[in-house]
Parts: structure tokens; sequence; C-alpha cells
């Protein structure tokens, strides 16, 4: 009993609950931090469903279909190894949760039903309503709280990790963190250590992500020398809800369950008013259901180029008024609520409103296939890492991802725990020493009394950020994005806060927070710079010798090719202390199963 | 111009500890369309100055998903218990209050513990026995009504709104509140989970279990989700007391 493995995990979302579930079936002993209650992790957020190949509607769907799908729709820059065992272990995955309880939407035969999703052809795509996440996230909630009450879990909501402390040795074999209500700063022994926190979406201030989603934990382990991978490649979702305090999420499953996109225009020809269905005419091969890059550019064509967005200024229809209202309640029941309760509309009876924003990280921490970071005993899973996704995602393998990394980290933890390679837990002086610079840092932050609001410097970033690294990228801009950033960075210095008591200060825990935000915006930021090409996500507009946009004679910017030769590669960015900047390097990865090959959307796909 | 600027009025009352007194502050905020309290709360936050000009500490409160999901930001809202995030101030009478849900201890402001909630899931076994999450034969098929029941239930997000608005909530009862009691409901309907039904009823026959609500009928008007709180209830009632027959004719 002694000898009883204890596995930190940083983030209760579908990663780390699952990645808890493991370790605690293989006899280790869990602590988990959270943030919050682990129920309300931002996986809850996570919609339209979950992609495995069911094969249940006689289409003949594929494992390898799958495979070829999400190595596709990433363009290219997933590693195939990875994205191979993730789509193969997607069926068991779902029956797992299904025994588990989740209740997923069933045909009358009481089987699983299937709906179509952005870049397939077959229905893939398993769902419970249109609120997949939530169900996926209390199934493993509950059973991690069966845990806890056997034993196995301890929980430790309302706490903040902070950073990671490593032995002599250099491995990490324990965690800082702070209790967010008494503010009490304490370090904590592990035999490994698991970080599961999720995206980093409040770099962008304005996003479909929680709040809590603010990457902070990713940039500590960062600034410790954990490798970022690709984080440039940052996903706009085409269709949200915009608002002032967030943009809220309105799910890829409504074009899946037949919703169209479209605005007002001028038709080219008769010069009558009519309505232009730009997806369905721009990719007739798939339609509304393009990826969401793809989706997203063309909607920020359509309303910014070629100025045909609607009121407010850019605003297009999504559609679901012609689908009759019985179905859509079924199918998309919670999220047509919530588009009347922020709205004051109903989707059922008038199309949305809806634009692209900022909505998931294809890039993170770097791990290798078993989930370690390149600092012995840290490993990291979900989104905060870099693995599947390539240069973008396709909508529901998002869920799939969370769950299976879950299912590779907490086995491997437990794993190197036992192997004896992780040397030496910390001593007390390790931990101290650990524990002391915390509440050093945090005493000094305590007492900052400049002129600066710290939310305040925030809503700027987001605005920089969106600005220069969203769906259109130049170098000029990204340039003048990394400057900018060196002046949020030096204001930081002159925050001043109003509240400096030591009870539940959250404007001081976000004050530490906004500063690893700043510094892992430079890693996106950077990482775009020096990546000259065009990929997924990341678009880069060409610039002539003037430095001014390249246009073609039909007037559209002229983006830069993808570069296989120089970029069908891994952006690696390592932390420079000297300079606070990241240094980029480039790293092969495994491609050998799918020969690359250009992805073009308006014709059917071919292997 | 800024003084002609649409303004929104919010009380606040605020409370700096568990055991300190609680005190009432007034904020001014811009208005503008679609606004929401959380939102409204965030515009404090980048400006924590009262409406008399006194610099003050940031409201301490509580949220993460903004969308109605995750059921972090529930407060009382104009005497009614609610997500911030989802109340608009299009749709408040002003000035708006705001006051923590005091059916719970306050931690500071408008953040406080909910934590009971989640162990009375502990209590009613909220959970499918499931051997492991290695794979097993598949689970059986299930009637697509009764899926759709369970979806239903399975919105519940612990926000505690039917807590706060529960007569029998407080320190008079033990009981549990409506919505991790009907919890055991959707785990009794799963064809899994319904195998340990018997533990989930004795459960809620206990101190603090069914027998303690009211029937006031005041959680099904407060839920977010819309769940039929109060059917299922009244179901969990009968089953509990099927339940204690048997257990007496078994005797």
């Amino acid at each position: 009993m002694a000898d009883k493995k204890k596995i930190i995990i940083v983030g209760g979302g579908l990663s780390g609950l699952m990645a808890a579930l493991k370790v605690c079936e293989l006899g280790g002993e869990v602590d988990l931090f959270s943030y919050c209650p682990v129920k309300r992790s931002h996986s809850l957020c996570a919609q339209g469903g979950i992609n495995a190949c069911m094969d249940l509607k006689g289409e003949h769907d594929s494992i390898y279909e799958h495979f070829d799908d999400t190595v596709y729709g990433g363009d290219f820059l997933a590693d195939q190894e990875a994205v191979k065992g993730m789509v193969e272990a997607a069926p068991k995955l779902i029956k797992m949760f299904d025994r588990m309880g989740v209740p997923f939407t069933r045909t009358p035969e009481g089987t699983l039903d299937l709906r179509n999703f952005g870049g397939q052809k077959n229905k893939r795509t398993c769902f419970a309503g249109s609120t997949t996440g939530q169900q996926l996230l209390y199934a493993l909630d509950e059973q991690v709280r069966r845990w806890e009450v056997k034993g196995g879990v301890k929980k430790y909501e309302y706490w903040e990790f902070i950073r990671i402390i490593k032995n002599k040795d250099g491995i990490c074999r324990g965690i800082v963190a702070q209790n967010m209500n008494s503010m009490e700063i304490v370090p904590f022994r592990a035999d490994a250590v698991i970080l599961a926190t999720g995206g980093p979406g409040q770099v962008y201030a304005r996003c479909t992500a929680s709040t809590i989603c603010n990457g902070s934990a990713v940039s500590a382990v960062y600034q410790q020398g954990a490798e970022i991978g690709n984080p440039e490649f940052i996903q706009i979702h085409p269709t949200a809800i915009p608002g002032s305090d967030k943009n809220r999420l309105m799910s890829e499953a409504c074009r899946g369950e037949g919703g169209r996109v479209w605005v007002w225009r001028d038709n080219p020809e008769t010069g009558e008013k009519e309505r232009w269905y730009f997806l369905e005419d721009m990719y007739p091969a798939y339609g509304n259901l393009v990826p969401r890059d793809v989706a997203s550019r063309a909607i920020y064509k359509v309303c910014v180029h070629m100025n045909l967005g609607m009121h407010n200024p850019n605003r297009v229809y999504l559609d679901l008024s012609h689908i009759p209202a019985d179905y859509l309640e079924r199918k998309l029941g919670g999220i047509l609520e919530m588009y009347g309760d922020f709205m004051g509309k109903d989707p059922r009876k008038v199309p949305m409103e809806i634009f692209p924003s900022i909505h998931y990280s294809m890039g993170g921490i770097w791990v290798d296939l078993k989930h370690h970071t390149n600092i012995p005993g840290l490993l990291a899973s979900g989104e905060c890492d870099y693995q599947y996704h390539g240069a973008n995602r396709l909508g529901a393998n998002s869920l799939l991802s969370a769950a299976y990394s879950g299912t590779i980290s907490g086995p491997e933890a437990m794993r190197v725990a036992k192997s004896g390679e992780l040397g030496d837990p910390l001593t007390d002086r390790e931990l101290e020493d650990a524990k002391q610079e915390a509440v050093d840092e945090f005493e000094k932050i305590l007492k900052m009394d400049g002129p600066e609001n710290a939310h305040q410097l925030h809503h700027e970033m987001g605005d920089i950020m969106y600005q220069y690294v969203s769906i259109e990228r130049d170098n000029i801009g990204l340039a003048k994005c990394m400057e900018e950033l060196k002046k949020i960075l030096k204001r930081w210095d002159n925050i001043g806060l109003t509240d400096h008591g030591h009870w539940a200060n959250q404007e001081a825990m976000f004050v530490r927070q906004l500063r690893n935000m700043i510094l892992y915006a430079m890693v996106i930021t950077k990482c775009a710079l020096q990546r000259d090409e065009s990929r997924g996500a990341h678009a880069k507009i060409v610039l002539d010798e003037n430095n001014q946009r390249v246009t073609d004679e039909k007037g559209d910017l002229v983006f830069m090719p993808r570069d296989d030769k120089r970029f069908m590669k891994t952006s690696i960015a390592t932390y420079d202390p000297e300079t606070e900047e990241p240094v980029v390097t480039y790293r092969e990865f495994n491609h050998s199963y799918i020969k690359p090959r250009l992805r073009n959307y308006a014709v059917a796909k071919k292997e | 111009m800024a003084e002609n600027k649409k303004k929104v009025t919010l009380i606040i009352e605020r409370q700096d500890g568990p055991k300190e007194k609680p005190y009432k502050q007034t904020f001014e905020v811009d208005y503008r369309p679609g606004l929401n309290i959380v939102a409204a709360l965030m515009e404090i936050q980048k400006n924590p100055v009262t409406k008399d000009g006194k610099r003050v500490a940031p409201v301490v409160w509580e949220c993460n998903c903004l969308e109605k999901v995750c059921g972090a930001c529930m407060m009382v809202i104009n005497g009614r218990a609610r997500q911030a995030c989802a109340s608009l101030v299009d749709n408040l009478e002003q000035p708006i209050t705001l006051a923590p849900a005091r059916t719970f201890p306050v931690i500071r402001d408008l953040l406080i513990d909910r934590s009971v909630m989640f162990e009375s899931l502990k209590r009613i076994q909220g959970w499918i026995n499931v051997e492991g999450s290695w794979d097993m034969p598949d689970a059986p098929r299930q009637n697509p009504y009764t899926a759709q029941t369970a979806y239903e239930i399975s919105h519940c997000m612990t926000c505690g709104c039917c807590l706060e608005a529960c007569p029998n909530v407080g320190p008079q009862s033990d009981f549990i509140g409506a919505g991790p009691t009907v919890q055991a409901y959707l785990f009794n309907i799963n064809p899994i989970g319904k195998y340990d039904e018997p533990k989930r009823l004795e459960a809620l026959m206990g101190k603090g279990g069914i027998t303690s609500c009211g029937n006031s009928q005041n959680c099904v008007e407060v839920c977010p989700k819309n769940i039929k709180l109060t059917t299922y209830l009244a179901q969990l009632n009968r089953d509990v007391n099927k339940h204690a027959l048997a257990n007496i004719f078994n005797k």
C-alpha cells in the first residue's frame, strides 16, 4: 500500500477526468486540481457531437475514411501515427460512454443516431441533442465522483495551478498551487503530473471559450522549458453569435442538420435582389459543410471584402427556418433555446445572425505519441496539447481527441511512475523553495499600484490579436503585433490593483494569469510570422515590394501557397528567458501513411 | 455626450468574507443592447468605482461559460435565483439588485460555496456502476422516448436555483433539494443504472430525502433548464413508497 503511485492531474475537463479514471483503474491515486467544480469545465460547451466510425447509416463508412478526412482536413500537418490511433479507438470510446449512461440521441430503433458534420461526407457524428460535450463531461464527472467515494481521487477544486516543480535532475515531480479562496500557496509532491488545462481562447478576450480558458498553465510550463507545437494554428469557428462579453458558439450541427448560410446580393446577371448561398456556390462538393477554416474565410470575404454583410456591420445568416420545428427541437433543442435567450429571436422562425469567432487551438504543448512533453514526468493531454488536428481541426473531433488523449496520458503517467525512470522525489527544501518563489511573486502582485487596469489591458490585447492574428494574416501585421505585445507586456508592470487583500482576490490572480497570456500571445504571433505559407487555419496574404497586399485580376487577395518542402513540419516554440520571446524551430513528424495532396473542397475528395 | 448615455444601475449586496457583515454598493455602467449581468459585472471590473465615485475592490463572483450551460454564475437578481449570464438587462426592472444565493454559505460578495450539492450527488449514487472504462460488451439499446427523458434531466447543471427557491432547504430542514434528488431518477431509468435503483431509493428514504419535499413547486418555476422537476419528484415519491411497502412485506 505504501507504494501507491500519486498522479497530479491539472484540469477536470473531458481529458483530465478520462485520465483520472484510467489512473484509478490502474491502482493509482489522483490529486485533481481545477479552477472550478470539474462539472463546470469548458468541455461542456462542445455542442454538436463526437466523431467515431459507427457505420450505422448504411454508408459503408470506414475507420480509414475517418483517418483520411482528419488528415486532409488538417492540411497534412497532423502526426498520422497519432491520428490513426485516435480514429481506431473512437468507436470503443463511444461504447464506453454509452455504458456510462450518456443520453445519446437515438433512432426509433433505439440505436445511436448519427449526423453529418463538416469536412466529412459520411454520417459519423454521435450526439446528445446539441449538448454533447455537457453530456460526455457529466458521465465522466459521475464516474470520477464514484472514485472519489472509493478513495482513488482527491479533488482540489477552486485551486489554481501556478507552476511545476522539478527535482535536481530536471524531472517534474510536483506542482505549486493556490487556494482561490484562502489564497494559500501550497507545494504538492507527485510521481508524475498531467496537464489537461484546455485551450488559450482568452488570449483573444472575446471568443467562444469559457472565461477559465486562459492558457495560463500552458504558458507557465512553457516558461519552465516545455516546448509548444504549432501554436499559430488557431481555429476560427464560422458560426458564432457575436457578443461584447463573449462570442457564443452556434454549432456546426446546425449545418449538419441542413442549415444554410446566406446573404442578400444583387444577382450579377439580372441585377435582382436574391439570397446568395455562397458556400454552396463556392464549394459545390461540400456546400455548407466545408471545414471551419474554409467556411470562416468565405464568410470573412463576403462581409469584409465584398461588403455583403448585413447591418451591424458584419453578419451573415445561418438559416434553419426551412426545417420542421419538431425535428429541430429533437436534434438541436439546447442551442436554439440559447439563441433565443441571448438574441431574443426564435431561430425556428427567422434566420440566425452569425459571424466567425476564435474558437479552438490546434497547437499547444508539444507531446510525443504517448503524451509526454519534453520535460520528463510532465504529460499533457486535451486541447492544451498540440496533437491530432494539424493545421485545422474537423468539427466533432475535439471531444474525441480530449477523451482519447486522456486514455493515453493516464496509463502512461502510471507506467513511468512505476518504472523508476523519474528519479528522486522532491526534497522538503525543493518544495519550500518553489513555494517561496510563488509566494514572493504573488505578494509583489498584491502591491502593484500603477495606473493600468488589468481587465482593460486584457481587452486591448484581445483586440490586437483579432486584428493581426486571425482569419487573414500578413507579415507586416504580424511583425507589428509582436511590437504591440511587447508594449502590452511593459504596461503590465504598471498595473494597479484596487484589491490588496488575502481573501478570494480574483483581481490579483487575474493579473498573474494576464502576464502568462501575453507571453503566450507572443508564441502564437511569432510562429505565425515565421511560417511563410498558407495551411489550414493559417492563411497568409502575399505582400508586394512596397508591403501592399497583392490582389489578382478579379480583385481577390492572393494567399501564399502551401509549402510542403519548407513547412510540412511542426513549429516548435521554446522560451528564451533573456528576451522573454519564443525561439522558433521546426521538427519532422510522421506522415508516412497518406501522401500529401492539395486540399480542395470545391470538388469531392480523392484518395 | 457622456452624460446623455443611457446608464444601468446595479445595487450589489457585498460581503468581504464568510463572517463579515453584508453591505450594499451602487454602480452604474453604460447601457448597450444585449447587455447581460455578467457583462455588466465585467464592466465594473474594468473600472471598479461606485456611483458616488468611490474606488472599491472589484465585485467577486463566479462565472465560466456565459452560455447557461455550466451553472457557475447563479445569483439572486431582482429577488429571483437565476444565471447572471442569461439575464439580459433589457428584461430586468431597474435599479437591478444583485445578491448572493444565501441558501449556501457566502465566500465573498456573490461567490458562494455549493459543495453541499456535489455531496448530495454522492449520497444518491448519481452514476452508472460500470465495471470499468475498458472494452466490454455493448450497452443495451434504449427506448428512444426514455432516452429523451434522460436527456432532459441530464441537463441539470447543479446551479442551485431550485435549492435557493425551495422553502424546505435551509437551516430548518435537511432536504437535499430538487436538483440532486431528481438525479436519482435519471440513473433509475437507465437500463444498467436501474440495477441500483433500490440503493438510490433507500438513500432518498433517509433524513433530508424526498419526504422533506413540501411540494411547494417553486423549483420547477426557477429551473433555468426547464426540467420538469416536480413531475420527477412525484414519480420518485411513488417509487420510494412502493419500495418501502415492498420492504415491509419482505421482512
